[in-house]
């Protein structure tokens, strides 16, 4: 209990800051009838830009937008890197990585599909 | 979790279910990072100048890396933002925020913003920098977003230390750890929720701060509105956005994102051979020390003769003691001379005079810090492609 002295110090502080402030939000209240501004943080309502990317065309593709399109975007496989060695076993390690430890429910069937398809158009 | 108002202002998601993914691009342009497949599009996002857009859905935005140049502070606008997961509170009321302090403690809390803003207030400017920051140069290349090297940025963070809120909870005997966890959440209940955990020692230093303000201003949504873990020196996985929820816990933490990502090769280089696995693995901790040419980009032309050099330099918060810079591919190196020493967590600039003959030149910078630690010579390798400071090359030409 070493600390509860502190803790009714702060309580006490913490009170009186929220006493103040009802006083300062009245007077708020009171002045916002005569201006538009405010000083207290307004809510946020943020809206993120349209999606841009899209998966492109391949086989499989509608299998690969049913599974991959609900967590991320097609740009997150798009921007991997190329080449003879990001072919199948690289894509095969990146689909059991979204089952196995980001829990996405892809079918087993499903999943050469989506292989192929990383595999044939990445 | 996502509520059904929340999924529907997700404009991806809008986009998807209307069709118009690429009606309303609003790709200013492109820039190209330069490694394979590094063509990126440049994003407007709210509150932000123009950026690389690495992802969309979660928002990955990379900041341009000429920036860096117009001074230490990376301006809020142009600061780098990194999700992991696709639930972005978008809908944040700072009278409604709440901040709860459990588990280990005498006395649980629920702070409000104005609460915590009535506590005493300390400033700090810190490098935040992302764990996989210059990925893309990784040779050979490693899965993970591929980014070239503007995950990072310098800002004056003002809030409350961790310590003064710990204090006030009263952490118990055999307490090990702390978890902090936001309120940006997975789109799927199956997926990890983005939990961090700091050792408690760690934790009560009195540096790592619940910061409200990012150079003067509030932090911007992007980058974790209205409060967030700054945690000076450390990579940025621990920064954790939009912080809402400190759980002071007696054992180590095993969430996903301590247990298995963001784990380094606990060898003494924090290293392997390129293609290999490490045997063991440790959390990814301090930054390594890194220094970048900010003046010139590789690839620039430019007259024969004088020029000033100019660039940054920063380290896991030793301090950076020396900056030294070679024109002549390594061979010799100069001294340059530091900027204003803006705290040991900072961006430290540094300017040097040059002179070119005409002709092709490597440009090479190398910092060192107060401990002595510097840059390889060689890139060190490891398989998430993190840590990344080689000695940067910068290829001019003189015509």
């Amino acid at each position: 209990m070493k600390h509860a002295p502190l803790l009714t110090l702060v309580a006490a502080a913490l009170s009186l800051a929220a006493l103040r402030l009802a006083a300062l939000r009245l007077a708020a209240l009171s002045l916002a009838a005569l201006s538009l501004g405010s000083a207290s943080a307004a809510p946020i309502s943020y809206t993120l830009p349209d999606e841009t990317a899209a998966f492109k065309a391949g086989p499989n593709l509608e299998v690969v937008q049913n599974n991959c399109t609900a967590c991320h975007s097609a740009d997150y496989v798009s921007t991997q890197p190329r080449g003879p060695k990001f072919k199948k076993d690289f894509w095969q390690a990146e689909v059991t990585k979204m089952i196995k430890v980001y829990g996405a429910p892809i079918a087993d069937a499903d999943v050469p599909k989506i292989v192929e398809y990383l595999a044939a158009t990445y | 979790m996502l509520d059904r108002r929340d999924l529907m202002k997700r404009a991806g998601l809008t986009a998807l279910v209307t069709g118009l993914a690429s009606a309303k691009a609003l790709a200013l342009d492109t820039a190209t990072l330069p490694f394979d497949n590094g063509e990126r599009p440049l994003v407007r996002y709210r509150q932000k100048r123009p950026m690389i857009g690495l992802t969309s859905r979660p928002p990955q935005l990379e900041t341009p890396f000429s920036i860096f140049n117009d001074g230490a502070i990376t301006p809020n606008n142009a600061f780098f933002v990194r999700y992991h997961l696709a639930g972005v509170p978008l809908d944040i009321d700072p009278d409604k925020f709440t901040l709860e302090i459990k588990g280990k403690i005498d006395h649980p809390l629920k702070l409000s913003l104005k609460e915590i803003k009535k506590l005493r207030a300390v400033e700090l400017i810190a490098v935040n920098q992302c764990s996989g920051n210059s990925r893309g140069f990784f040779e050979p290349r490693v899965a993970g977003g591929q980014l070239g090297n503007g995950a990072m940025g310098n800002a004056r963070w003002r809030g409350v230390p961790l310590k003064t809120v710990l204090d006030i909870a009263g952490v118990q005997q055999g307490a090990k750890q702390v978890t902090f966890n936001g309120m940006d959440g997975p789109a799927m209940d199956t997926t990890p929720d983005f939990v961090k955990a700091l050792d408690i020692d760690h934790a009560r230093d009195g540096e790592v701060m619940l910061a409200y303000r990012m150079n003067g201003d509030d932090l911007p949504l992007l980058n974790g509105f209205p409060l967030r873990l700054v945690v000076p020196g450390y990579y940025g996985t621990y920064w954790v956005k939009h912080l809402n929820e400190i759980t002071v816990i007696d054992n180590v933490f095993d969430g996903f994102w301590m247990k298995s990502a963001y784990r380094i090769p606990d060898t003494p280089c924090n290293c392997v051979e390129p293609g290999t696995a490490p045997k063991a693995t440790i959390p990814i901790g301090r930054f390594t020390v890194r220094s970048f040419i900010t003046s010139l980009a590789d690839g620039a032309r430019l007259k024969p003769g004088s020029t000033m050099l100019k660039g940054i330099a920063f380290d896991g918060g030793k301090g950076i003691r020396e900056v030294a810079v070679a024109i002549d591919g390594g061979k010799t190196w100069t001294p340059a001379k530091l900027g204003k020493d803006l705290g040991k967590y900072s961006f430290r600039e540094w300017k040097l005079p040059i002179k070119l003959a005409a002709g092709p030149h490597e440009l090479k910078v190398r910092a060192t810090n107060n401990a002595g630690d510097t840059q390889p010579t060689e890139p060190l390798w490891n398989p998430a492609g993190y840590l990344r400071n080689v000695v940067e090359t910068v290829r001019v030409t003189a015509a």
